[in-house]
C-alpha cells in the first residue's frame, strides 16, 4: 500500500494531539443533528412537516418584513409580534439579526429556525474573515445560508429571510428561503402581511430618496401591514445599513404610527 | 363551496374573530365588544359592533360568525318587538336569555355560529347577565360572562379584575381594562372597542381608543 503521508513526519509522533486538533476542526465546520435514522428522513418526516397536517414540527409566526436598496444604502424595517396559533405570544420579539456590523438578517417563519440559523451563518462569516483576512461580501453570506438549509430541504425547516449589508459592490441584498431560494434584488417584503407593505412600497419608492424619507417609507408599510395582518404588530425596527455598516434608526410603537399618520393630512389622489 | 362549510363547521366560531364581555356592578350592568371584522388573518373593516340593543334595559353581544351575527341579531329583535307588541310590556333580560336559547336550539343539527352574553336590568332593575353556547344553552352567572376568539384571555383578566358591588364608573373602567388587555394578546379581535354601561335611569355608550395592530 501506498501512503502519501502529508503531515510533516516530525509531528507524527505527537498523534493525540493531532486528534484533539482535526475533533477541533470539526467542531468548527458543520453542526449535526441527530435525524431519523431511515431510508428516506424527508418522507418519514413528511407527516410532521406537511403544511396540511393538524400536528406542525415547526411552530409557525405570523410577520411582515421589508428591505430595500436606494441611493443611500440599504433599509430594513420589521415588525415584532410573535403568534402561536391566534394567541399573541409577544409583541417584542427582534426580528432583525445582527450578524455583524456589516451584515443583517431578518426573520420570518420558524422562530427558531431562524434565530439557530442566522447565528450559524455569523458564526461562519467570522471564521471567513479569521482565514481570509477580509469580510465577507454579501452574496457569499447569503449563500452560505443558503447551501446550510438547503441539506435539510424538505425536512419542514421554516424560515423567510433577508440577508442586507454592504460590501465591495455596494449595498447588497438577498432574499434566502428553507426551500433554497436564494434571490438578488433592489426590495423584497417576506410575510404573511407582506402583500399589504409591497402596495406601499410600491407606491411610495424612489431610488433618489433621501434616508429620511426612506426611513418613513419603510415604517408607514410595516405599519399598513400591522394595521391589516392580524398576525404582525408591536413595534416597528428600523435599519439603515451604509458604508461603514448598519446602525438601528428606530424603534416605534404600532399605536404611536397609527395616531400619527391618522391625523396628517391625506394627499390628493391626482 | 363544500370544503368551505366543512371549514365553517370546525371553525365557525373563530373565522371572523371577536371579543364580548358582560358583567355586573351595584345595580348596573356593563357589556362590551371589540370592532374588528375580519376573515381569518385579514382584517377587513374595523368599525363592526357586535352588540345589539334589544330595549333600553336588554342589551345582546354575539360573538362568532359575521353572517350569523347579524342573521340571529334580526331574527331577535323582531321577537322581542313582537313580543312587546303581542304582551305590552318589554321583555325582561331572563325572558329574553330563554327566547335565545330556543332560537339557538331550533337549529340544533345545522346551528348559528354564534356566542350570546346577555346583559340587562329586569323589571326590579336587579342586574342579570348570562351566556349560552351556540346551541342553547344557558350559563348563568353572577359575575360576569364572556365570549369570542378572546374568551380564555378574557377569563383570566376579569377573574382577577373584577369584584362585586362597583359603580357604573368603577364598572367602566373595570371593563375596559379587561377586554383592552385580554385583546391585545388575541390577534383576531381588537382595532376599536365599545362599551355600554346600562343603569336604571340612563345608557351610558363609550368608544374606547386602542391599539390597532
Amino acid at each position: 500500500m501506498i501512503n502519501l503521508d502529508f503531515l510533516n513526519p516530525a509531528e507524527n509522533n505527537n498523534v493525540l494531539e493531532q486528534e484533539e486538533a482535526n475533533e477541533y476542526m470539526e467542531n468548527l465546520s458543520v453542526p449535526t443533528f441527530e435525524i431519523p435514522l431511515v431510508h428516506n428522513p424527508v418522507e418519514f418526516l413528511k407527516h410532521q412537516t406537511h403544511a396540511a397536517e393538524q400536528c406542525r414540527l415547526s411552530i409557525v409566526h405570523g410577520t411582515t418584513t421589508l428591505a430595500f436598496k436606494f441611493k443611500h444604502g440599504v433599509i430594513v424595517c420589521v415588525d415584532s409580534r410573535a403568534t402561536s396559533g391566534t394567541y399573541i405570544a409577544s409583541q417584542t420579539v427582534k426580528k432583525v439579526i445582527e450578524i455583524n456590523p456589516y451584515l443583517l438578517g431578518t426573520m420570518a417563519g420558524g422562530a427558531a429556525d431562524c434565530s439557530y440559523w442566522e447565528r450559524e451563518l455569523g458564526r461562519r462569516c467570522r471564521l471567513y474573515e479569521l482565514r481570509n483576512k477580509e469580510r465577507i461580501s454579501v452574496a457569499a453570506a447569503s449563500k452560505l445560508l443558503c447551501n446550510m438549509v438547503y441539506a435539510y430541504k424538505g425536512m419542514g425547516l421554516s424560515m423567510g429571510t433577508m440577508v442586507c449589508g454592504w460590501d465591495k459592490k455596494g449595498p447588497g441584498l438577498y432574499y434566502v428561503d428553507n426551500d433554497g431560494t436564494r434571490l438578488e434584488g433592489d426590495l423584497f417584503s417576506v410575510g404573511s402581511g407582506s402583500t399589504f407593505a409591497y402596495g406601499i412600497l410600491d407606491s411610495g419608492f424612489k431610488y433618489d430618496m433621501t434616508p429620511e424619507e426612506a426611513y418613513d417609507l419603510g415604517r408607514r408599510a410595516i405599519y399598513h401591514a400591522t394595521f391589516r395582518d392580524s398576525a404582525s404588530g408591536g413595534i416597528v425596527s428600523c435599519y439603515h445599513v451604509k458604508q461603514d455598516g448598519w446602525t438601528l434608526i428606530s424603534r416605534t410603537n404600532v399605536k404611536e404610527l397609527h395616531y400619527k399618520y391618522q391625523d396628517e393630512p391625506k394627499a390628493p389622489l391626482v | 363551496m363544500i370544503t368551505f362549510f366543512l371549514v365553517l363547521l370546525q371553525s365557525g366560531n373563530e373565522y371572523n374573530g371577536g371579543a364580548v364581555v358582560a358583567m355586573v356592578g351595584k345595580d348596573c350592568v356593563a357589556i362590551a365588544s371589540d370592532k374588528r371584522f375580519g376573515l381569518e388573518l385579514l382584517t377587513l373593516a374595523t368599525d363592526f359592533e357586535k352588540i345589539f340593543k334589544m330595549n333600553d334595559k336588554c342589551y345582546i353581544g354575539l360573538a362568532g360568525l359575521a353572517t350569523d351575527v347579524q342573521t340571529l341579531s334580526e331574527e331577535l329583535k323582531l321577537k322581542c318587538d313582537l313580543y312587546k307588541l303581542r304582551e305590552e310590556r318589554e321583555i325582561t333580560p331572563k325572558k329574553f336569555a330563554h327566547l335565545v336559547s330556543s332560537t339557538l336550539y331550533d337549529h340544533r343539527w345545522g346551528p348559528y355560529f354564534c356566542e350570546p352574553c346577555i346583559a340587562g336590568l329586569d323589571e326590579n332593575n336587579k342586574p342579570f347577565i348570562c351566556s349560552t353556547d351556540l346551541i342553547g344553552c344557558i350559563n348563568f352567572a353572577k359575575d360576569f360572562v364572556v365570549c369570542g376568539t378572546t374568551a380564555r384571555e378574557l377569563y383570566g383578566i376579569c377573574e382577577s379584575f373584577w369584584e362585586p358591588d362597583l359603580g357604573p364608573e368603577e364598572l367602566f373602567e373595570v371593563i375596559s381594562q379587561s377586554l383592552l388587555n385580554a385583546f391585545d394578546r388575541d390577534s383576531k379581535s381588537g382595532w376599536g372597542a365599545v362599551v355600554h354601561i346600562i343603569t336604571p335611569e340612563k345608557i351610558i355608550t363609550r368608544h374606547l381608543k386602542t391599539r390597532q395592530d
